[in-house]
């Protein structure tokens, strides 16, 4: 692994279809580093986690990214979960029929390269569930299928606390949570961090930043970083809103 | 040639081997008058049988493929069948008194082993005739009747003849007539009165000789407030001709009892599956059809359930896979002739590598059958762009007091949940066989565990390579 950081994005241009969103986007995160990335709708946040995560529907046009030193982007979306990459999705899709239990065990089992005893499996599952203050009855239902806004969230950091990536990728985590269900979700975050780990927190909104601290934090618009700094600018834009940055990026091109 | 090797070329099918034909007797292909007198006699039937198969092969001949039958019905030729291959003597209770290829294959099958673990009993045909079949002896002595159908009417004919043709009378259609009229081998099953068969009576179906046409017959009777579970498995070696599997199979449920009836249908891709089923359930009576269609060429098959009194329950859930090559043409018919009566059809069908899958259902209500509840719904999964899933569901409502409610959706494999699972570090395939496997876990959930194992293995096996 090296002495290279855990995930630099050099110049990222991609999109969809003809559609450039990201438009040169460079970032770095280091283990034990909390960064978060805000901006408001449309500026690529959710593009830029689909990109990382390697979904099929968005089309790389330039730029590279490195996760360990190693390119990320001739990865395919599993061999970028086993190099160690995890993205807590914005909507994640419902699989009826599948068990979480069934799921988890087979996505860990690949993981490993191997069959888990299941023994092992079981006291792992539920100690996770235990930390996220989850029943265990959870692990019986079908992957997303019915759960509310909140159990999707709770069910994406439950893969997150089983499959210990060394990055992970938060889109909107706190969309659609009240804010109870917003705390619970965060506390389980702070509760898995570790010092080997990177995170990365996409978000709208402040809010999520009241209950998960970074030590980072970038404004993204129009598909570039357009400032960084610490936790202060999150709170600063929480009181101005995005349209400071946007007047500046919009006078730019002008 | 690896086994893995054959199994490529075979398309991932595992049972298409075949045993050199040791046939005791094998009839000339074609259908006549005259291999219906060999066969009733080398049977020693009773002279009611006899005619009644004369009868029946007059009816075949004036009736017609149904009009709504896919056009590939046309392409079986009945007169280069081989309508009566009888390979051994004996009925054998033992299988050491099975003929040594036999027993082998039935091995390879793993039979006997399922026998010893999980089973009540086991009937086991290989060909035209049944050449093993057991019951445990405590259900024996209370009276339940596991037999080979021929058997059955040697052995209790008067019990035989009261029902036996009375669910689906040789005129009920052209292959329940064909099957009329060359029937032979498949059980005979008579539960008494209260007794409840607490784990499954298994047959299991084997063609062997190549052109052949295997036209079981079963007859299920369950006495008042009795149980029953009966499972059926087929398989069939990969010739580069078609055969023929036609197969009929009557139930009488009666007062308070319950039947199960699960199919396994795994036969090589080059066999044309023609089957009616069919159950009448009286008065607070239970019969449930779960009927997995994952081989042949093409099947045609509907499970039915006549609703006949107040109380009766009827239960169809129906899974088929389609692959290359094949045309699963299935569902389920549930007839309300009763007021107060309930059903649920069920059907998931999966099609890939431009295999198709249709849903034939008929749900029908007989005026005055007020208190009618019904609930039919129809999941069809299309694995890749080429394959192809049709609807044709049938209702006839003439009471006025009905709940009925029919759903209907036909999705294609989600390049969503792909990614998903992906990324969550599953292969693409593994993914795709975790998404199908969830996609048929409503009836898989319902078998007992051994089967869902192996059904599941199945499926896995289809959807070798189904993606990328």
């Amino acid at each position: 692994m090296s002495n290279s950081p855990l995930l630099e994005i050099k110049d990222l241009h991609a999109g969809i279809g003809d559609k450039e969103i990201l438009k040169g986007l460079s970032l770095t995160v280091d283990k034990n580093e909390v960064h978060a990335i805000m901006g408001p709708n449309g500026s690529g946040k959710s593009t830029l986690a689909n990109v990382l995560a390697g979904h099929p529907g968005y089309k790389v046009t330039g730029g590279e990214v490195l996760f360990h030193g190693k390119s990320l982007l001739a990865m395919k979306p599993d061999e970028r979960a086993h190099a160690g990459l995890f993205l807590a999705f914005q909507y994640p899709v419902a699989v009826p029929g599948v068990t979480m239990v069934n799921f988890l065990r087979q996505a860990l089992n690949a993981k490993h390269g191997g069959e888990m005893p299941i023994r092992e499996f079981r006291e792992k599952l539920f100690s996770k569930m235990g930390l996220l203050k989850m029943d265990q009855e959870f692990a019986r239902r079908y992957v997303n299928d019915g759960f509310s806004g909140g159990e999707k969230k709770r069910a994406e950091m439950l893969q997150m606390a089983m499959l210990e990536p060394s990055l992970a990728v938060l889109d909107e985590t706190d969309s659609g949570l009240d804010i109870d269900a917003l705390r619970t979700v965060a506390e389980g975050v702070n509760a898995l961090m570790n010092p080997e780990m990177g995170l990365l927190l996409i978000t709208h909104y402040q809010r999520l930043l009241n209950y998960i601290k970074p030590q980072f934090v970038h404004v993204l618009i129009d598909g570039r970083i357009v400032r960084s700094g610490g936790a202060e600018l999150a709170e600063e834009l929480e009181r101005t809103g995005y349209e400071e940055e946007e007047a500046l990026v919009a006078g730019g091109k002008a | 040639m690896t086994t893995a090797e054959t199994l490529i070329k075979e398309g991932g099918y595992k049972w298409g081997f075949y045993d050199p034909e040791e046939a005791l007797f094998k009839a000339n292909k074609g259908l006549t008058h005259e291999i219906i007198d060999v066969m009733s006699d080398m049977k020693e039937e009773p002279q009611w049988m006899r005619d009644f198969r004369h009868r029946a092969l007059d009816i075949f001949r004036q009736k017609q493929n149904p009009p709504w039958a896919t056009e590939q019905l046309n392409d079986i030729d009945f007169e280069g069948i081989h309508y009566y291959v009888k390979a051994t003597d004996k009925d054998a209770t033992s299988w050491e008194d099975t003929p040594d290829y036999i027993k082998r294959t039935f091995d390879k099958l793993g039979i006997p082993e399922a026998e010893k673990k999980y089973l009540a009993g086991v009937g086991a045909q290989y060909d035209s005739e049944v050449v093993y079949h057991n019951i445990r002896e405590d259900l024996k002595k209370q009276g339940v009747i596991f037999l080979g159908t021929d058997q059955g009417l040697q052995e209790h004919e008067d019990l035989f003849k009261e029902f036996f043709g009375t669910i689906i009378p040789p005129a009920d259609n052209r292959f329940a007539a064909l099957n009329s009229a060359v029937w032979s081998g498949g059980s005979f099953i008579y539960v008494p009165k209260g007794v409840k068969v607490d784990i499954p009576l298994q047959a299991y179906f084997r063609i062997n000789t190549k052109d052949m046409g295997q036209f079981e017959r079963t007859l299920i009777i369950a006495d008042e407030g009795s149980q029953v579970h009966y499972v059926e498995g087929c398989t069939a070696p990969t010739y580069s001709s078609d055969s023929l599997h036609s197969a009929v199979v009557e139930i009488i449920v009666k007062k308070g009892a319950r039947v199960r009836y699960t199919t396994i249908q795994n036969w090589s891709n080059n066999v044309y599956n023609l089957v009616t089923k069919r159950a009448a359930a009286y008065q607070d009576a239970v019969m449930e059809w779960v009927d997995g269609n994952l081989g042949s060429k093409l099947t045609m098959k509907y499970p039915s359930v006549y609703l006949m009194e107040p109380g009766a329950h009827g239960e169809i859930l129906s899974l088929a896979f389609a692959g290359e090559g094949q045309h699963q043409d299935a569902g389920g018919k549930v007839v309300h002739a009763a007021p107060n009566t309930t059903s649920t059809i069920i059907s998931k069908s999966i099609s890939k590598d431009g295999g198709r899958s249709s849903y034939r259902g008929l749900l029908k209500v007989y005026e005055d059958c007020d208190h009618v509840k019904s609930t039919v719904r129809c999941d069809a999964l299309l694995l890749d762009k080429e394959s192809r899933s049709d609807t044709y569901p049938t209702m006839e409502v003439d009471a006025p007091n009905v709940r009925v409610q029919h759903e209907a959706y036909v999705s294609r494999l989600a390049e969503d949940q792909l990614f998903y699972l992906m990324s969550r570090g599953l292969t693409e395939d593994a993914a795709a066989k975790m998404i199908v496997n969830g996609f048929v876990e409503p009836i898989v959930k319902e078998l007992p565990m051994e089967y869902a194992v192996e059904l599941n293995r199945l499926i896995e096996l289809q959807m070798e390579g189904a993606v990328g």
